[in-house]
């Protein structure tokens, strides 16, 4: 994932929040007969699980980009991670890492922050190579991403560039659940009352709360687990597992 | 190719057994691995679910609890669970418990399967049930010359020299200075010519030329028939250097026939061990004859603790080790017996020292009290002999706690006048505590189940171990009293982080190796042992007994000597450690001085104990006395 600033993170996680819940099965089936590219075609035609599943029956994966910017329109995805999961387990023999060759300049800001270099980019795939298989790993899965906008958005704009057309699909976002929980309305006013900062809900600082361990390294991979394993502490720690999916997706 | 999971890899290389698995394998494990969360109090194992995967606590807390609902085991990061079930293929027996929040990485059932099939060291690390893990760290020692693994026959540099019994004692010398040697075999020609055991009937030595010819004046003609030892003690040239080492030390000579299938290959005097072997314990029990003085005897505590010190580094067992240590012990309380009579005058009736507990068990080490008891003759009258008795235990008490045997602080010792007393009242003594059992009666007086005379009318010791031997097997309310006892003190449940766990959750920093844990299996040891009318002292020859008794569930008895070799073990480098870095040996292990295997197979050794504490509970209904 990108590190943004405070304030910024905490801007977006307000807008998705409001974002307007979608009938998700009706729009994937739409999709499927307007999309023309054959696996993107093939992801909306696998559907989209109902929106009542009750949540140990969801089949999710966990996404992760490092991107060089936070501009879809203007920056690309560096590195992708995904790792299929449950809310009970984790596969990572199933898991992905790419870096791919971005389509725009590397920041050297990025670099410092990904530590990924020009060379190691020099020799990495398009990101065209990627896309079926990417499309593929997805395909069926409900993406769980840690401030999902990212994830949503630079994927659709890389497909349209390469493709001439996007993506659309729901997602479950650890961030807006983290500030759903763990920023109460009550306890924010204390804080800053006691002029407090207000919780972090980023990545690592989430995680904390949940007595998960602290992951040194950070590249697209683990960034994706370290969000898979934090959505299973999420629920089960503030929902139960036959809350249905529409609860938390949007 | 597979993604390359970087934390979940730094993760294994961090803890064993991963840590010795190569690179390769590792990654491997890694990149499968799957990934759960538990909540703190959540259930991860249901007791009689199936399972399918190994679990390894990346962070975090749980419990292991026994079908009955009690604590079974605390594990946290880096620990392991799930292997049982694996590896016998049923379903979970030991249900587990989130403590606090936890994340677990999951190893595929094939995946173990292959580390633990094809990995023996990992196999070792993880195998708990069926314990050959343990039953291998206190088995090794396979290499090394030493005298603990050398084999009597490696001594021997020529066959042995004999001589006729009629041979004449100036013609037996002229044998020895031409072949060069200290000591003849005698043979009686007319049994046969050769050297087979049923023909030698003595030996002769150079000691016995001096000391039983020349220092009487007697003439140099006459046979080496009337100054031979006859009562012959052999070693086989099988045995270790150890055993024929121990057999001198036992029965104070200084030469030993080597046998072969009943033939004679050989003679080995303590001068070829010491060769072998320089500043033994051999050496130091010389060193403790030959003292003139109690200071003397006070200054040789060094040479004491070097060769104890010596064994450890020449990874002797702990049956080894504490038999060469109450050896030594048993010395210093003959030369201190012989000292005191030197110095009042001679005995006015006779009498019999005592060795009580771990001497008399022969699994001394070097933080031990003194428990000593004195027989008297049965002539005994109190006014009359008692001031030199209670004079004699005095000087021989003292001395001892001058040569590092501390006061016994149950007062268990000859200088208190209830354990001076005459061969009858200890008759009396042992008479009623074995038919009028009580389990605080025999609180104090367990000692002195294990019981071993040293000095003096040694016969007396053998005659009260007979009437233990007689009485106590019938006696199962007696076997209830002293199992009752032997519950007293109980094995922690393991280690947890840098502390030790009790069974009730309580934690604390360090244990006490003796209290916790040799000595409640020798206790337990004992009640099986008087059970069964063992006549053994020593706890691993006691388990013989017992287990060739057929008392204990099968495989139980071998389970529990490799406890009791393990906790030994641990206690025994602890003490080495403590004297090499200066410190006042004593018998406490803090938790965070010993290495993952040493936590591991002690956390297993105590549930052994504890095991075996519950079985004898069962078998001897303690519960039913008071």
């Amino acid at each position: 994932m990108f590190y943004i600033d405070k304030n910024q993170l905490a801007r977006q996680g307000q807008t998705l929040a409001k974002t307007k819940q979608l009938d998700w099965s009706g729009r994937f089936a739409s999709l499927a007969k307007t999309s023309k590219y054959p696996s993107l075609k093939a992801f909306y035609q696998q559907g989209v699980i109902s929106a009542s599943t009750p949540l140990l029956d969801v089949p999710m994966v966990a996404l992760d980009f490092e991107t060089t910017g936070l501009d879809p329109s203007r920056d690309s995805i560096v590195s992708i991670g995904l790792v299929p999961m449950s809310i009970s387990r984790i596969r990572c023999g199933e898991s992905k890492h790419w870096i791919v060759k971005p389509e725009t300049n590397l920041h050297s800001a990025s670099v410092v922050v990904h530590g990924i270099t020009h060379s190691a980019v020099a020799d990495a795939p398009d990101f065209s190579n990627v896309i079926d298989t990417l499309l593929g790993c997805l395909r069926g899965k409900i993406v769980v991403a840690h401030h999902a906008p990212i994830e949503r958005r630079f994927l659709h704009a890389a497909l349209m560039r390469h493709l001439q057309e996007g993506i659309e699909f729901p997602v479950i976002d650890t961030m807006a659940i983290e500030a759903q929980f763990s920023r109460r309305k009550s306890q924010e006013i204390w804080r800053s009352l006691l002029g407090r900062q207000r919780t972090s809900i980023r990545l690592s600082d989430s995680r904390t709360r949940y007595h998960l361990p602290y992951y040194r390294q950070h590249n697209a991979l683990t960034d994706a687990i370290a969000c898979a394993e934090l959505l299973q502490a999420q629920c089960v720690t503030h929902l139960s597992l036959d809350t249905p999916v529409s609860a938390i997706w949007s | 190719m597979q993604a390359e999971q970087s934390e979940v890899l730094d993760f294994f290389r961090r803890h064993s057994p991963f840590s010795d698995l190569s690179e390769e394998v590792l990654t491997n494990v890694a990149n499968n691995v799957e990934i759960a969360y538990f909540r703190a109090q959540s259930t991860i194992l249901p007791l009689g679910q199936d399972n399918h995967h190994w679990y390894v606590i990346r962070s975090g807390v749980v419990e292991v609890f026994r079908r009955d609902g009690k604590l079974y085991n605390r594990l946290g990061e880096g620990d392991f669970f799930g292997e049982q079930s694996l590896m016998l293929s049923r379903p979970i027996r030991f249900p587990v418990t989130a403590l606090e929040d936890t994340l677990v990485y999951l190893i595929g059932e094939e995946t173990f399967n292959y580390l633990f099939d094809n990995f023996e060291h990992f196999a070792d690390y993880v195998e708990v049930e069926d314990l050959t893990r343990l039953r291998q760290s206190t088995t090794k020692r396979e290499d090394g010359d030493s005298l603990l693994t050398a084999k009597v026959a490696t001594l021997i540099t020529s066959l042995p020299v004999s001589v006729s019994c009629t041979t004449t004692v100036q013609h037996a010398a002229i044998r020895m200075t031409e072949e060069n040697v200290s000591s003849l075999l005698v043979i009686d020609s007319e049994k046969g010519q050769d050297v087979s055991s049923g023909s030698v009937v003595g030996i002769v030595t150079d000691l016995d030329i001096r000391s039983r010819l020349v220092a009487k004046g007697l003439s140099t003609d006459i046979a080496v028939a009337d100054i031979m030892s006859t009562d012959l003690i052999y070693v086989q040239s099988n045995h270790f250097v150890f055993d024929a080492m121990m057999l001198m030390l036992k029965h104070n000579v200084q030469h030993l026939p080597v046998l072969k299938k009943e033939q004679h290959i050989g003679l080995i005097s303590h001068l070829d061990i010491l060769r072998y072997e320089s500043q033994n314990s051999l050496f130091v029990v010389r060193s403790i004859s030959n003292a003139q003085s109690v200071d003397e005897l006070a200054a040789l505590k060094q040479e004491v603790e070097g060769s104890f010190t010596r064994m450890v580094y020449q990874d002797a067992n702990s049956k080894m080790i504490g038999s060469a240590m109450a050896a030594i012990g048993r010395s210093f309380k003959q030369r201190l017996c012989e000292l005191a009579e030197a110095e009042l005058g001679a005995p006015p009736v006779p009498y019999c020292f005592l060795a009580l507990g771990s001497m008399a068990r022969g699994e001394q080490l070097i933080v031990t009290d003194q428990d000593n008891a004195l027989i008297l003759d049965n002539s005994f009258e109190p006014k009359l002999h008692d001031d030199y008795f209670k004079a004699l235990a005095t000087f021989v008490s003292d001395g001892l706690a001058r040569c590092g045997y501390s006061y016994c602080t149950g007062n268990i010792m000859a200088s208190n006048i209830h354990w001076r007393q005459p061969l009858a009242v200890w008759r009396q003594y042992f008479t009623e505590w074995i038919q009028k059992p009580s389990a605080e009666s025999l609180l104090h007086s367990g000692i002195f189940f294990d019981l071993e005379g040293v000095w003096g009318q040694i016969n007396w010791a053998k005659e009260l171990n007979q009437l233990i031997r007689q009485t106590a097997t019938k006696n199962s309310r007696f076997l209830a009293c002293m199992s009752r006892n032997a519950l007293l003190r109980t094995p922690p449940l393991g280690f947890f982080k840098d502390f030790v766990m009790e069974t009730d959750g309580r934690q604390s920093n360090s244990i006490n190796m003796k209290r916790r844990g040799t000595a409640p299996i020798a206790d337990l040891v004992r009640v099986h042992a008087l059970a069964v009318g063992s006549q053994a002292r020593n706890t691993f020859e006691r388990l013989e007994d017992i287990i060739e008794a057929g008392i204990l569930p099968p495989g139980r008895g071998l389970d529990l000597r490799d406890a009791l070799e393990f906790i030994a073990m641990v206690r025994i480098r602890n003490q080495v450690s403590d004297i090499e870095l200066k410190r006042e040996p004593d018998n406490n292990i803090e938790p965070e001085y010993l290495s993952d295997f040493e936590r591991k197979n002690l956390k297993e050794a105590f549930q052994i104990l504890s095991s075996a504490q519950r079985y004898m509970k069962f078998r001897y209904q303690p519960g039913r006395v008071n």
